[in-house]
């Protein structure tokens, strides 16, 4: 914790920000940035120069993006960049490309090694196992909104719900005590700051990997009930890639559907209509659940990929050895496949949007997070009459700093029973 | 209209047997697609969406 503080004597390179700056920046809480719209008016697939001067290619097409998430000549490997990354000691270099670091986490592999981690997980979460937890998702959702209205009649509802519901479920799902949870969030949290120097990712990785690790060890002496457990008894993965597949899904499991259930209540609040059209007809929210992760798309930086050969896409050459970045705000808004897609609709007709990727690598906790906002809005809406802000809208806190779009705050009232 | 799936590129995402549950389902252990049985007139639609979103194109519709 302590190495994270001190001031280095040049600038460090940072993990993530793909894009400049501007391209992060909003105008308006619930549209893509200008500098992206821009951007994706002039083309679907371009190549953009980040400020540090280094390259991307920016994939902002719906058609494009699909076809380079379905072709794995685009290889997840992250670490493929690793190697060109100019201000690494060889010491981080060799860090980040160690066994430790890497074991178990499929969603920077390409297939074969990917399919074979992932067929270990997919049987946990078919669509009917999902459905199944659904009680006991509703029962979570129920607790958290018995505590808000025992609270009074204004809460913030990023800290006091859309935080702690998926974070509940994963917690229970995987075997992690929820009691432990100030460990993992905080990491979490600094670790999916977009600009973050590479020896925090460091530090951090490794206070999640010895969290993690404590718990495994613990489940192979006394397995319990759990996914965590399972994937001990039925499976022959080692210690490394069981703490980094569980480190994987609990990050992927409470952070991403958390900002969905705060910015997704936040932009309810501010299209009045659309809010009152679900208020009258709960039987849209599957519909509204799934118009609000096309609109909000809060995967705002990435699915990256690097061109393993030359590259054809959209009519343009991406030589090999590229970067490439899908722009899922971009694709979700692509005036060439949706029909009036700036308009928050919540009874859309159902599309293939990007919001969960698209290709081998597409969200595997889709059927988890859909049940998790379906309940949960549906549920604040029913039980918080006259839901609203408690501030005005330009004072909440947007997540335009990190890797997962989102807002920091959400101070919401609700009316007296 | 027949439809083919294949087990082998599937990744078990499930949006098959999410939008067209009398037609897919997913197997217990691995999460790929299971095939109940041929689409009526009545499920093509759903069928439809779910050839579309598929995200590995594991699931075809062919015929007329
Ligand atoms: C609204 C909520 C969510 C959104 C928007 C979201 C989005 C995404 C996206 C865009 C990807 C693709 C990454 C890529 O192509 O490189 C992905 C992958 C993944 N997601 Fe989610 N996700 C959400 C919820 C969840 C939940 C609840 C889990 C819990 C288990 C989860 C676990 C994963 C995992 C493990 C992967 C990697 C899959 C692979 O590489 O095969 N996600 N997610
Ligand atoms: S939608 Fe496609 S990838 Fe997903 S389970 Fe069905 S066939 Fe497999």
């Amino acid at each position: 914790m302590t190495g994270a503080t001190t001031t280095p004597d040049r600038a460090e390179p940072s993990f993530r920000l793909p894009l400049p700056r501007p391209f992060f920046d909003r105008d308006t809480p619930f549209d893509p940035p200008a500098a992206l719209r821009e951007q994706a008016a002039k083309g679907p697939v371009a190549e953009v120069t980040n400020g540090e001067g280094t390259k991307v290619w920016l994939v902002s097409g719906h058609a494009e993006a699909r076809a380079v998430l379905s072709d794995t000549r685009f290889s997840s490997d992250l670490r493929r960049l690793v190697s060109r990354m100019d201000g690494l000691t060889d010491e981080q270099r060799d860090d980040l490309m160690s066994e430790e670091s890497s074991a178990g986490s499929f969603i920077s592999m390409d297939p074969p090694d990917h399919t074979r981690y992932r067929k270990l997980l997919t049987g946990q979460f078919t669509v009917r196992r999902m459905r199944m937890l659904e009680p006991r998702i509703a029962e979570i959702v129920d607790e958290r909104i018995d505590a808000m209205l025992a609270g009074g009649t204004s809460a913030d509802l990023v800290a006091e719900f859309a935080l702690p519901v998926p974070s509940l479920v994963i917690c229970e799902l995987l075997g992690v005590p929820y009691e432990q949870r100030a460990e993992f969030q905080e990491c979490a949290a600094k670790l999916l700051a977009l600009d973050v120097p590479i020896s925090e990712v460091l530090t951090l990785r490794d206070r999640l990997q010895d969290f993690m690790r404590g718990l495994v060890l613990q489940k192979r002496r006394a397995p319990g009930d759990d996914l965590i457990s399972g994937l001990i008894t039925n499976s022959d993965l080692n210690d490394n890639e069981l703490v980094n597949i569980a480190n994987l899904l609990l990050i992927a499991g409470h952070e991403t559907t958390a900002n969905m259930l705060g910015l997704g209540t936040f932009a309810l609040l501010e299209h009045p209509e659309e809010l009152a059209a679900l208020r009258a007809n709960p039987e849209l929210a599957d519909r509204a659940v799934e118009e609000l992760l096309r609109h909000l798309s809060i995967i705002h930086a990435g699915p990256s990929r690097v061109a393993t050969e030359d590259i054809e896409v959209g009519g343009v050459l991406i030589p090999e050895g590229s970067t490439v970045m899908i722009s899922v705000p971009a694709a979700n808004r692509d005036p060439g496949h949706w029909a009036d897609p700036a308009a928050l609709d919540v009874a859309r007709e159902r599309g293939p949007h990007l919001a969960f990727g698209h290709g081998v690598h597409q969200c595997l906790g889709q059927q988890l997070a859909r049940i998790e906002m379906t309940i949960g809005l549906t549920k604040l809406l029913a039980r918080l009459p006259g839901l609203r802000l408690a501030v005005p809208a330009e004072d909440v806190p947007l997540r335009t700093d990190m890797a997962i779009y989102g807002v920091h705050a959400l101070p919401v009232a609700w009316d007296a029973p | 209209m027949t439809v083919r799936a294949d087990t082998s590129v599937c990744i078990g995402a499930g949006l098959c047997a999410l939008r067209a549950p009398k037609v897919f389902d997913q197997d217990e252990s691995d999460g790929t697609v299971v095939l109940l049985g041929q689409p009526g007139a009545d499920d093509l639609p759903a069928v439809r969406e779910a050839v579309d979103q598929c995200p590995s194109g594991a699931i075809e519709l062919s015929g007329d």
